[in-house]
């Protein structure tokens, strides 16, 4: 039997490979998570017939009535979830595996403290470190969730914050060492070393601003691997260890390549918090004034371009207006008007969200055009529509070396013969800077939700047919 | 259980990071997100380990544990799962995705 087990395993870690490799093109990622899937599921079952699980029945009707409860609970909030609030389930959805590698450790760390035996040497050390990441992925996770689905809007800063994390995180260290070395551990010291690191996790995510998440439940989703491979070290299971390295890495990749389209280093967002103290300093050298425009004189702007480029950004996201979008396009593309969409690689709150959404909409990936292919094009460009984005699109980032988004590279729509700007308000991006396109003499402001600024511009176009 | 050695543990997390990392460094921006919650669903591995220990589980502190442990694993996978399918159906093409909400 164990033969047999290892060998699923086995099998198992290779498809969790191919299945990641194979999601890594568009055509053929459907079928990469299929694979992965199959390779959970067989895990998953042999997992059961590991020596010593059947040995005690009331244990397996728990592990049953466990899973029911995980996935029946899971599968219904995936499964209703609007795709715009996406991002947020990925990260609780990650934050229960960091949660459940820590609970793995509690559960040996308990057993260690019980008296039973000291698991000992190396793989006592990384229980502990396992412990620690997945304590520290689950609670910062939870409150990545918390920011973005809006229960938790304010960005907590409590005095020498960064003075009392280093602080927590130090003391949690310190009480990891402890365990991680000796013989006989307390059980009142797990407990504590626990609840320092799910604090630490707490205290660490909360001053990091909304905008910033998406690198941060990147990271968090690294850390889980990372865990998950330590407690897989600590369970002698080769599927665990490989499974959680190759999350770890790709995670990690994964969070560089988003920083890097932020054009900020990791410990910059991190460690630093931008628009708080920066936001003021651009208030300075603004020329010209927002100019409002109505619907209507927008959608005969557009009705009359031969080109038309539509740069989406958060602002569509919330207001879900994404189908709006769709029918826009279609009815410009039937007046001849050539559409194209611009998406920014940090628009939204993650890579790819705009795309995914477009996708959901209809529209042809073939339309959909990144940073570096569309910004060419601009100066042809008859009207660039700026759907709810904001930073993305602010010329500040080309053209003053004190703006706190200097250099990171944007959509060139002010370089469009005309700019509209659909957007709910006058204030700030997320960032907190003034954006210098929207005072921009060939820009005008559409006010109103993205929802039914979209619609406005529909039923223009449609009044001159 | 297999006994895996220190240095053979080592070697195995030294080539799974370099696999990590070369599998993603070729993937599109537009897959990014569903690459993301792909690889969230992956570390839902940690189930096969709730399971192990959750079976060894003696003491009811430790019952308590290992079910906190199975039942955030299991959401871990399932949820990730049905994400990431949710995702990578909208670039299926796109005769049989109209009307989907």
């Amino acid at each position: 039997m164990d033969i047999f087990i290892q060998v699923v395993y086995f099998v198992a870690a290779i498809l969790f490979i191919l299945g990641l490799k194979k999601m890594s093109s568009p055509v053929t990622a459907t079928g990469g998570i299929v694979w992965a899937g199959i390779g959970m599921v067989a895990a998953s079952l042999v997992a059961f017939f590991e020596p010593g699980v059947f040995a005690n029945s009331t244990n397996v009707i728990l592990i049953v009535v466990a899973i029911a409860v995980g996935s029946g609970i899971a599968y219904t909030t995936a499964k209703r979830v609007q795709m715009t609030d996406m991002p947020q389930m990925i990260a609780i959805y990650n934050g229960m595996g960091g949660g459940a590698a820590a609970a793995i450790a509690g559960v040996e760390l308990v057993k260690m403290a019980g008296g039973h035996h000291a698991i000992g040497g190396t793989t006592q050390v990384l229980a502990v470190l396992g412990a620690l990441i997945g304590a520290v992925s689950f609670s910062g996770s939870a409150i990545a969730f918390a920011k973005l689905q809006g229960l938790m809007n304010k960005t907590i800063r409590l005095p020498m914050h960064m003075v009392l994390n280093l602080g927590l995180f130090v003391l949690t260290l310190i009480a990891g060492t402890i365990i991680g070395f000796s013989d006989d551990v307390s059980i009142q010291l797990v407990l504590v070393f626990f609840v320092l690191a799910l604090v630490f996790g707490v205290l660490f995510t909360t001053p990091i601003g909304g905008a910033d998440m998406p690198v941060v439940i990147s990271l968090f989703n690294a850390f889980t691997g990372l865990a998950v491979a330590f407690e897989g070290f600590v369970l002698g299971n080769a599927a665990m260890i490989i499974a959680g390295t190759v999350v770890g890495s790709a995670g990690t990749l994964l969070t560089q390549l988003m920083a890097k389209a932020m054009n900020r280093p990791i410990t910059n967002i991190l460690f630093a918090s931008f628009g708080s103290d920066s936001g003021e300093a651009a208030e300075e050298d603004i020329e010209g004034s927002m100019k409002e425009v109505q619907g209507t004189d927008a959608a005969i702007m557009m009705a009359y371009a031969e080109k038309v480029v539509i740069i989406p950004g958060y602002g569509m996201a919330v207001a879900q207006a994404q189908h709006k979008v769709s029918e826009l396009t279609k009815l410009l593309e039937a007046r001849g008007v050539t559409v194209k969409f611009a998406i920014h690689p940090v628009a939204g709150r993650m890579p790819g969200h705009m795309n995914v959404l477009l996708a959901e909409a209809g529209i042809d990936y073939d339309k959909i055009l990144d940073l570096d292919e569309i910004n060419p094009e601009f100066p042809t460009v008859d009207v660039a529509l700026v759907i709810g984005a904001n930073d993305v699109v602010n010329p500040v980032a080309r053209t003053n070396p004190d703006s706190p988004i200097y250099g990171m590279p944007i959509l060139d729509a002010d370089m469009a013969k005309n700019c509209i700007v659909i957007k709910r308000g006058r204030g700030a991006g997320f960032s907190g800077i003034e954006n210098h396109l929207f005072y921009a003499d060939n820009t005008r402001m559409l006010y109103g939700d993205a929802q039914k600024a979209v619609g406005e511009l529909i039923s223009g176009i449609k009044t001159l047919q | 259980m297999i006994e895996i050695g220190g240095f053979a543990a080592l070697y195995i997390f030294m080539l799974s990071a370099f696999t990590g990392y070369e599998v993603i460094s070729r993937v599109p921006v537009i897959l990014h997100t569903p690459m993301m919650s792909g690889s969230n669903f992956i570390h839902g591995i940690v189930l096969v380990g709730a399971i192990v220990v959750m079976g060894s589980a003696e003491t009811v502190l430790e019952q308590v544990i290992g079910f906190i442990a199975v039942a955030l694993a299991s959401g871990n996978a399932v949820g990730g799962y049905v994400a990431t399918v949710r995702m990578l159906d909208m670039f299926t093409p796109k005769e049989n995705n109209k009307g989907k909400a």
